[in-house]
């Protein structure tokens, strides 16, 4: 469900059934529709026998990544001799998405129940779900849920905690967000070690995203082959994702969507198409770190992994980004930019010079004083910051510019040559 | 297995290396330096400078060595065109918001960015003039550090020192993005005993030594490897000297004492080695006063001395003197092979105390309350700790030789000999002074807390006719009848190696 739309047809509601459904958050009002049911049954079953059934739905990671979360999950020792932990990741600070939030909104069992049964199949007694410090209503909701849902003692040896962070976006990288839990500065960890041998406290510890754990208790009750049939083109891209649409569109809002689905279809049908007399001029697909497809692109793109690849982009985080033809590409990259300079952790050269001197030549560009050689430069700048630094903060950063000189490199020749009005950026 | 040899291949050189080497200390034993910035080996692994950024066979990206360990059949390469590339990204992103101020920046001629900028950096910068700099005024963190954070490139190695080594965390990395500087703790000094050591770590000129602030460029200094005389640790130095004068100590690697570190107390024990008030010429009793002469006659006095007399000589000896000239002043009276000439030899040192301040993360490296180099060399000569037992038998003697105690009050019915750096009024009744030389200004031995014998060498001449005092007490033997003449301190070690049975068959390290 698109909420706050109303449900489209072509949506194949899973995750966002309850959306909207207040009901759905209390714990009576979540039992009544069936919840917990799946926990009960996954507690009594073999750790192994659940990796086994997730793997086999082909689920993979929606926080961006896309790593298959079966084969992740059995990284883990099978023999344990050190405490293990599961890691929400509900530091859903990708500008563009928005479904984690309305996950936590509506379903929070939904997540509790997910997390319970991902951390029976790690062998893990603790979870921190680790929750976006400027989510302040998902917060409540959540602290609310947890608290009924303990009282109801639903989650057997496992314990469960919330921890806010604070509003910093690199947060949501796995090693800063270990760190982060740890009380440190939420840098990102180099790798190796991999969390699964040495994660949060230096113990094996696996991290979800939201949207990935909500769907487990999903596979456990209707079984891996129906998920794994949810699936409209790419046999590796199964089930349902929510994609969080929001720009220059008649209807943002999240949809779910089959695996596979069209992005067009998307855009157009589920979200009305774009203003009245207005065309589309651009996509990012998968968050802001995704590289910006054009209106092409986008009108041919399947949304699954494999798709969105194809064109050239990631399917990320789900968090679709329209801009239709009124659109200033130039300022839009350099917002981005901008975004990336003011949160990289400074730890990594690249990263931490090269995302401020990027902004600053988009910035200069902007105000009508680039140079023709700027362009050259950004490009060989973000061939500094691509692939070199301990996490893809910096490749992010590089993405959207590289793409965007390649795509509308007309726009910032304007800019150069004056033929557009300068845009003084504070 | 700690013996398993890995092999792998750099720049074309094969090399085998422990299992778990990182790239980067393999790289060394092929001769290649990767260059890097946040990499130290005496500090955990940070992998945040991404300087060392090399290309390895296989690998989908370049990677960094200094977080890379060995693996069988790897191929590294560090000169290939991505590879250098690469690093010359990181070395002008390190760069722009550096403000170039080598002329006046104490680092430099020894600075790691200014070298590898030369080695493989950009000839000119494309960071706009137009660009402001990153400015952050200069901050106090402590009674020996400045920061200066327009030159930082926050490699993070004080922060590192700080939280894992010295186990003080009083260093961060503050704010975000290109705002990042190093911060301390608001209420909190850069105070800690060990904390001079973040001004060696720093690769740049960003953490200034006050006590070296400005006084002199790199290239002026002549290095001298030596010994800290600061306590009986025994941690290896250089001694840095511009024009004959030391200006500054810093710490010479030495994995078995101090790894890479000294500790402040040692780093600003060195303004006595350029006193002016120095003994320039042996000095010999005459009519009441004490009259400058040459070598000669002062050696032929003391023999004199020496043949006459009979009864109880003592020695009382400081324990910053180096084994060589301890182990003389023994056979002066004690040895030569029983020629000793009917003289009862008593030996003692006495040891200033102080605070003991360790150094939290490397397994016995500490200031030691006992602050004398060689108190060790001198107790296995036979010396004793018993300085007032000495004292006493000192006011009976026939002859006491004193070894540069400038402090010492002493009193003798018999003969005084003062070797030593300065006159002190209580050397003015003695009947032959004898200048020598200071530790920065002779070779010698010390033997540390442990038993380990570490050679010191000479940074400056000795002032005037001043020459060490193991030479000065093998002319005397010589002349004496005693003993033979020694030429060079090594050989002076050579024969207490032979010769004295606390100390036979050490090797000086």
């Amino acid at each position: 469900m698109g909420y706050p739309q109303k449900p489209h047809a072509r949506e194949t509601v899973v995750l966002s059934k309850y959306f909207g459904d207040a009901d759905a958050r209390t714990y009576k009002g979540w039992i009544k529709r069936g919840g917990y049911e799946m926990l009960a049954q996954a507690l009594t079953m073999e750790p192994a026998k659940i990796i086994d059934i997730v793997k086999e739905s082909g689920l993979r990671g929606r926080g961006g990544a896309g790593f298959p979360t079966g084969l992740k999950w059995s990284f883990m020792p099978k023999e344990k001799k050190k405490p293990h932990y599961l890691c929400v990741n509900a530091d859903e600070s990708e500008p563009g998405t928005f479904k984690d939030r309305e996950i936590m909104r509506w379903t929070p069992h939904a997540l509790l129940e997910g997390s319970a049964i991902a951390a029976h199949a790690i062998q893990a007694e603790v979870v921190y779900i680790y929750i976006r410090g400027e989510f302040t209503e998902p917060w409540t909701y959540m602290e609310r849920a947890l608290a009924e849902a303990t009282a109801a003692k639903v989650f057997g040896g496992i314990k469960i905690y919330l921890h806010r962070g604070a509003g910093a976006y690199i947060c949501g990288e796995e090693t800063a967000l270990m760190n982060s839990i740890e009380g440190k500065r939420g840098n990102p960890r180099i790798k190796p070690p991999f969390p699964a041998a040495a994660g949060v406290f230096g113990m094996p510890t696996t991290i979800n995203n939201v949207e990935t754990l909500a769907a487990v208790p999903h596979i456990l009750k209707q079984g891996a082959a129906w998920y794994k049939g949810l699936s409209l083109s790419s046999p590796k891209s199964t089930g349902t994702k929510l994609f969080s649409v929001c720009g220059h569109v008649q209807r943002p809002g999240n949809y779910e969507v089959t695996m596979g689905f069209p992005l067009k279809d998307l855009l157009y049908e589920l979200c009305g198409g774009m203003q009245a007399g207005r065309t589309l001029k651009a996509c990012i697909p998968g968050g802001s770190s995704v590289p910006i497809l054009s209106r092409e692109e986008t009108e041919g793109c399947l949304l699954d992994y494999e798709g969105v690849v194809e064109k050239g982009s990631m399917l990320g985080s789900g968090g679709v980004i329209v801009f239709d033809d009124s659109t200033d590409m130039v300022y839009q990259i350099m917002r981005l930019a901008r975004f990336y300079a003011h949160e990289s952790c400074a730890q990594c050269t690249q990263c931490r010079e090269g995302t401020a001197w990027t902004t600053k030549i988009l910035e200069r560009i902007l105000a009508g004083q680039g140079k023709m050689a700027d362009l050259d430069l950004l490009l060989d700048l973000s061939e500094n910051m691509t692939g070199k630094t301990i996490c893809v903060l910096s490749d992010s950063c590089a993405a959207p510019v590289v793409s965007g000189i390649k795509k509308f490199r007309s726009e910032f020749e304007e800019y150069i040559a004056g033929r557009r009005r300068a845009v003084m950026v504070a | 297995m700690a013996d398993e040899l890995i092999n792998l291949t750099i720049d074309g050189a094969p090399v085998s290396v422990p299992k778990g080497t990182l790239v980067i200390e393999a790289a060394k034993q092929a001769g290649i330096l990767v260059p890097h910035y946040c990499y130290h080996p005496g500090l955990p692994v940070a992998g945040v400078c991404r300087m060392c950024l090399v290309e390895i066979e296989k690998a989908p990206k370049l990677q960094i060595a200094c977080a890379t360990q060995v693996a069988e059949g790897m191929v590294v390469r560090t000169q290939s065109a991505p590879a250098k590339q690469g690093r010359m990204g990181v070395l002008e992103l390190l760069l722009i918001n550096h403000p170039l101020d080598c002329p006046i920046c104490d680092q430099a001629g020894e600075c790691e960015l200014q070298d590898f900028t030369f080695q493989e950096g950009r000839p000119a910068t494309r960071y706009s003039p137009d660009y402001p700099k990153r400015f952050n005024p200069v901050e106090d963190f402590g009674p020996d550090v400045l920061y200066v954070p327009n030159r930082c490139i926050l490699c993070t190695r004080c922060v590192r020192f700080m939280e894992d080594i010295a186990k003080e965390p009083v260093l961060n990395v503050s704010e975000r993005g290109d705002r990042a500087y190093i911060g301390i703790h608001p209420d909190a000094r850069l105070d800690h005993p060990w904390a001079g050591n973040v001004v060696d770590l720093c690769p740049v000129g960003s953490l200034l030594s006050k006590d070296f602030l400005h006084k002199a460029r790199a290239w002026e200094l002549d290095k001298t490897a030596s010994i800290c005389t600061g306590c009986s640790q025994g941690c290896s130095i250089t001694l840095d000297t511009r024009d004959n004068v030391v200006v500054r100590v810093r710490p010479r690697p030495n994995l078995e004492v101090n790894r890479f570190f000294i500790c402040d107390h040692g780093r600003m024990n060195y303004r006595w080695m350029n006193r002016g008030d120095r003994i320039e010429a042996p000095l010999v009793q005459r009519d009441g006063e004490l009259h400058a002469t040459d070598w000669d006659e002062a050696c032929e006095r003391v023999a004199t001395l020496l043949r006459g007399a009979g009864g109880r000589a003592v020695a009382l000896v400081s324990p910053k003197a180096s084994t060589e000239a301890l182990f003389l002043a023994r056979e002066l009276f004690a040895g030569g092979g029983g020629r000793g000439g009917g003289l009862e030899w008593i030996g003692a040192f006495q040891v200033v105390m102080g605070e003991e301040a360790p150094l939290v993360g490397v397994p016995n490296l500490a200031l030691r309350a006992e602050r004398a180099p060689n108190a060790k060399g001198a107790e296995l000569l036979g010396y004793s700790r018993d300085y007032a037992a000495a004292l006493a038998a000192a006011e009976t003697a026939a002859i006491v030789l004193v070894l540069d105690e400038p402090d010492l009050v002493v009193r003798t019915a018999g003969t005084l000999i003062y070797a030593g750096t300065v006159l002190p009024e209580g050397a003015r009744a003695a009947a032959v002074v004898l200048p020598i030389a200071n530790v920065a200004e002779e070779d010698g031995t010390f033997v540390n807390r442990d038993g380990r014998a570490q050679r010191y060498f000479q940074a400056k001449p000795a002032p005037g006719m001043a020459r060490p005092a193991w030479w000065v007490l093998s002319e005397l033997a010589a002349a004496a009848g005693r003993g033979e003449r020694v030429a060079t301190a090594a050989e002076a070690f050579e024969r207490l190696t032979a010769a004295a049975d606390g100390l036979r068959g050490l090797v000086p390290a």
